[in-house]
């Protein structure tokens, strides 16, 4: 029996169309945009001018606050200009552009590929390594790696969990990353428990990735302290909650509850790469794995892309934009954020480039609800998506707040169930802002 | 490349379930008792389905484009096509046509196109036509035609179903008791009732093809014969004369359509597991409290026509298990 | 015949006692009202839109007998006689609101600012905000989603099917203050009616630099600023790329408008300018000499 998280979940197909291809190295582009706000918290600062010269790896912004992080140049060039570029969210936000000029890197990057296994550095050379290399989780959520690996004094940490599931149907980076880097991912888990002070780590691993348990398991039985779990294909196994209820069989408390008040720190198998990166070859983020793909994508791949490349040249290293693109997703179908155009920077958490086809992406009418219930054994957070999407409508925002919808997870899986084709969480995610505003208004006042 | 992105946010997938779908399987699982009915009521039988379905759809559109003034009217989704079988399966074979017409018309009027169509009405609308078909016209709603003649409709034969004959029973009738059917026809459906209600085997059949398909879960229906089978057996087990097997109970009367078709309606049904199996138990101890102590032979209608009124008051007690919810 | 009186009997002293009940409690247990309060409610419009800045028409009643003074009380949906009444009820002195109407800063329609994308989320223009900069290039403009026509209740602002942007009904429109307040993007304003129902406001919210704002709608504003020059009373000002007519200053000359080169500025209720063409002026002149010798021979 496999492990697995008992509430909810759906089973949409996993179309893992590019598992097969081995990571290519893209293309430098001819101008790199760097969004300013990349991760969770305040948007970095940029501390270089027009008319800079950069270097690979230089860095460019800094961050703000504890909860932010740094932005470092993946091209090398001159500073075309600070202006606002239409990002992954939708809307336009400051940039920095770089126009590239050859491929010149800092010097004190380690660009070579020997593997190095030993971590001799402290605990806190560890953390500023991390925090300097501007490394945020690339899972998609891009939270500050250093603030996670440093929880709050209170919570006594016992287990790391590497989130290697990849529940989201199409991608794949992950799946090919633990094939082709396992050793330099396995030295990276033994950095972070040496950050973390913890001496057990698990790699969660969706079944349907049996060459990649396979190595994990082969390479983690010569290390002490590592395990690896395969867990049954179920979305959203990958999320947070999910994975630390399937792989410990904690359930985390709702918010402002975080993993850590269970004893677990999660990472994205593709943060503990960075990781290794940043700390054994002082290499900061500046490239990551992207799985550009789609049901009618001539040649799904899996691609290493410097950060601010275009999407638009990721769409042509794939075979260009098929003809019945509707819809150009960042992510996976059932979580990622919708493009408005392809200028589109590839940034921290572009963890793929999915190219819907009409027939897939159309919404249907939205039609009465049915009361079928088919939400409810859907939602993974054993919440009522109907009813919370009835309450944000009449802006009942007390109902909602009393129904558990700041646990919601927005994972989706409401609405790809429901038959009426109710755009349910475009109404949760109104009412969690509202009721977000409401709760932060009542924790000023006290 | 398509003209212009669609720009809306996640999920950007759907499963493909439509609301058509799931009527679509409900009406294919319904077939296997439809054929049942025209094999041991005949012509009575195809008259008195096709009518009711004819009259459903057609006061469904004249209601939502003459009075309501819906601009599409949602006749095509198969929810009053559904209505309309469930309706008749609820009637006797011989019942007159105008007696199905002023059923359809409460039915779908009164029981939902009131409350605002589709998803809106609190209680079963076929449920609703039969109650009101059953207290108009007492006499005519119970008289059902011995079962085998092909040919005739309102002029058939009537004689006494296994339900009428267990009420004789517990009342204390020992010779009712001789005349009531073994439990293979009971099982088969070859004795008297509604139209629907005859052949267990072939509602069963029904409700394996809504579980494969996954239109219900097992709750209600489980829930509902179970608790049936609980309370009758143990009143079985206190007085074997007075009370029959509860096998009988859960074969005869329209304890197996309600269980598999009428409760589990999803609109008037509990939306959380927890909820469906409270509604279930509810529904089989008022059909039992309706057969043995109530003065109709049937219960099942009433029973889960209350149920339905409680429904809403289930769904706020019963809310699913919440995520990380940390027990007092 | 005796079960019936009986039944009569017994159910019309039932009746009786019940009543005689319900009288004492409704006399001992009656909540003090002022009178005024029910008089005040009877004479307003009733719409409930908080345009006063209370909860409803029931508050706004109570508010003004139960204050000392009518400062800050001031119904926008009702006219000028209402107010008056009502200060004749209280017996105080009421203020004079300046007449207000909704006014919809954008004129991004269909033609000037063209659809690059397909926005097919729940129809609503808090949920679109929230989403996505929207279907257009400039990711400040009317979304077209309709909140500020479903919140009206006064039936005075409709979306225009042809141009995608809602249109305020000047007759309707009660200044209220709803449609402002669920417009997302800030796009309704409250602007003084003036004399003649006439206005002039610069019809855009777009932030952006000038080249972006240009590619994205034909009629946005670019911030180039030649609106503040001409404008003799220093009504116009500039701020993040956009100008911002002050509607206590504007003295409604109609010279900001010939001056900004992308029609971003409209005048409501004007007659239209006559333009005088070389080829009309050498028909007008005659003519005008013509009427000048009528007159002073006559």
């Amino acid at each position: 029996m496999l492990k697995t998280f008992k509430i909810g979940g759906v089973h949409p197909e996993p179309n893992k169309i590019s598992a097969g291809k081995k990571i290519v190295t893209a293309a430098l582009p001819k101008q790199a945009v760097f969004p300013l706000s990349q991760h969770i918290g305040a948007p970095a600062v940029p501390c270089v001018q027009r008319g800079d010269t950069v270097l690979v790896g230089t860095r460019i912004a800094d961050p703000v606050g504890f909860v932010s992080a740094a932005i470092h140049s993946s091209v090398s060039g001159k500073v075309a200009k600070i202006d606002t570029v239409v990002d992954t969210s939708g809307f336009r936000k400051p940039a920095i552009f770089i126009d590239v000029e050859g491929d010149k890197w800092e010097s004190d990057i380690d660009r070579s590929d020997t593997l190095i296994l030993q971590c001799t550095i402290s605990q806190q050379e560890i953390f500023d390594r991390i925090k300097n290399a501007g490394i945020v989780g690339l899972g998609g959520a891009c939270f500050p790696t250093h603030v996670k690996l440093m929880p709050p004094k209170d919570c006594k940490i016992d287990t790391l969990i590497i989130n290697a599931a990849e529940c989201e149907p199409f991608l794949t980076a992950d799946h090919r990353l633990m094939l082709e880097y396992p050793d330099q991912i396995i030295v990276g888990i033994r950095i972070m428990l040496k950050a973390l002070g913890i001496e057990y780590a698990v790699i969660g691993i969706e079944e349907n990735k049996p060459d990649a348990i396979a190595l994990m398991r082969a390479k983690t039985s010569m290390v002490s302290g590592i395990e690896v779990v395969p867990l049954k294909m179920k979305y959203p196994q990958g999320g947070e909650k999910q994975l630390i209820e399937a792989v410990t069989g904690r359930r985390v408390p709702p918010p402002p509850a975080l993993p850590a008040s269970v004893g677990c720190v999660v990472q994205n198998i593709g943060t503990v790469f960075a990781v290794y990166e940043a700390v054994q070859k002082r290499k900061p983020l500046i490239e990551r794995i992207v799985t550009v793909t789609g049901k009618s994508v001539q040649n799904p791949s899996n691609l290493k892309v410097r950060l601010g490349t275009p999407i638009s040249q990721l769409i042509e290293a794939a075979g260009g934009l098929p003809e019945d693109t509707s819809k150009i997703v960042s992510g996976g179908p059932m979580m990622g954020r919708p493009l408005l155009g392809t200028d589109v920077p590839v940034v921290k958490g572009t963890s793929g480039i999915l190219m819907i086809p009409e027939s897939d992406a159309v919404r249907h009418k939205e039609r009465t609800c049915i009361r079928c219930g088919k939400c409810i054994t859907a939602c993974p957070m054993g919440l009522e998506p109907y009813l919370l999407a009835v309450a944000s409508e009449m802006e009942d925002w007390e109902r909602a707040e009393e129904n558990w919808i700041m646990s919601c997870i927005e994972c989706g899986c409401c609405q790809s169930t429901c038959p009426s084709r109710r755009p349910l969480l475009d109404w949760v995610r109104l009412a969690k802002n509202r009721v977000n505003d409401i709760i932060r208004a009542r924790n000023t006042k006290i | 490349m398509a003209e212009k992105l669609y720009i809306s946010t996640s999920p950007h997938i759907h499963s493909g379930d439509t609301i058509e779908r799931n009527m679509r399987w409900v009406i294919i699982a319904l077939m296997p008792a439809l054929v049942a009915s025209f094999i041991v009521f005949g012509l009575g039988a195809l008259i008195v389905t096709a009518t009711s379905v004819a009259f459903c759809l057609l006061f469904e559109w004249l209601i939502a484009k003459f009075l309501l003034k819906i601009k599409d009217t949602t006749i095509s989704d198969g929810s009053a096509v559904i209505t309309g079988i469930l309706l008749a399966f609820n009637l006797p074979s011989n019942i007159p046509i105008y007696m199905i017409a002023m059923g359809a018309l409460i039915a779908i009027g009164v029981g939902k196109m009131a409350f605002g169509g589709l998803g809106k009405n609190p209680f079963n609308p076929a449920l609703v036509g039969r109650v009101f078909l059953l207290i108009s016209f007492p006499a005519a709603m119970t008289s059902w035609p011995v079962p085998h003649q092909f040919m005739a409709y309102t002029d058939a034969v009537t004689g006494a179903t296994p339900l009428s004959l267990m009420s004789l029973i517990a009342g204390g009738d020992a010779s009712a008791a001789a005349q009531l059917p073994g439990l293979s026809s009971l099982f088969l459906g070859t004795t008297g009732g509604c139209l629907g209600e005859v052949s267990v085997l072939a509602l069963l059949l029904g409700l394996v093809i809504l579980l494969w398909r996954k239109v219900i879960t097992w709750h209600i229906p489980i829930s509902i014969l179970a608790t049936v089978a609980v309370l009758t057996g143990i009143m079985w087990f206190v007085n074997p004369v007075l009370y029959v097997n509860p096998l009988y109970h859960l074969c005869t009367g329209g304890l197996m359509l309600g269980a598999i078709f009428m409760a589990t309606d999803y609109v008037t049904s509990p939306m959380t597991t927890k909820g469906m199996v409270w509604y279930g138990i509810g529904i089989g101890f008022l059909t039992v409290l309706i057969r043995y102590f109530g003065s109709y032979p049937e219960g099942m209608s009433f029973a889960i026509l209350i149920m339905n009124g409680v429904t809403p008051l289930i769904n706020n007690w019963c809310k699913p298990k919440r995520f990380g919810k940390i027990a007092k | 015949m005796l079960p019936i009186l009986t039944a009569i009997l017994v159910l019309g002293v039932i009746g009786l006692i019940l009543g005689i009940v319900l009288y004492v409690v409704a006399r001992k247990f009656a909540v003090d009202t002022d009178p005024r309060v029910e008089q005040i409610i009877e004479i307003l419009p009733g719409a409930n839109c908080g345009g006063c800045g209370l909860p409803g028409c029931a508050a706004f009643a109570e508010a003004c007998v139960k204050r000392d003074s009518m400062e800050g009380l001031n119904c926008p949906a009702s006219s000028s006689e209402v107010m008056q009444q009502i200060a004749a009820i209280t017996g105080r002195a009421v203020q004079e609101l300046t007449p207000k109407v909704a006014v919809v800063r954008c004129n991004g329609s269909c033609e000037n600012r063209p659809r690059v994308n397909n926005y097919d989320g729940a129809s609503r223009c808090v949920i679109a905000a929230m989403q996505t900069g929207g279907e257009t290039g400039c990711f400040y403009g009317c979304l077209g989603c309709g909140d500020c026509v479903t919140v009206c209740r006064f039936d005075a602002i409709h979306m225009n099917p042809e141009t995608g942007l809602p249109e305020v009904d000047q007759e309707k429109c009660t200044a209220c203050g709803v449609c402002v307040k669920a417009c997302p993007r800030g796009i309704i304003e409250l602007r003084n009616k003036n004399k003649l129902d006439r206005r002039i406001y610069v019809s855009c919210v777009n932030k952006d630099k000038g080249p972006v704002a240009k590619k994205a709608c034909a009629v946005a504003c670019i911030g180039c600023g030649k609106c503040v020059k001409v404008c003799s009373f220093d009504a116009i000002t500039l701020e993040n790329n956009l100008a911002y007519i002050d509607f206590e200053k504007c003295r409604l000359c109609r010279k900001c408008i010939d001056e900004c080169p992308q029609n971003s500025i409209w005048a409501v209720n004007f007659p239209p300018k006559r333009v005088v063409t070389p080829a009309a002026e050498k028909i007008i002149e005659p003519v005008k000499e013509s009427v000048e010798q009528d007159k002073q021979d006559n």
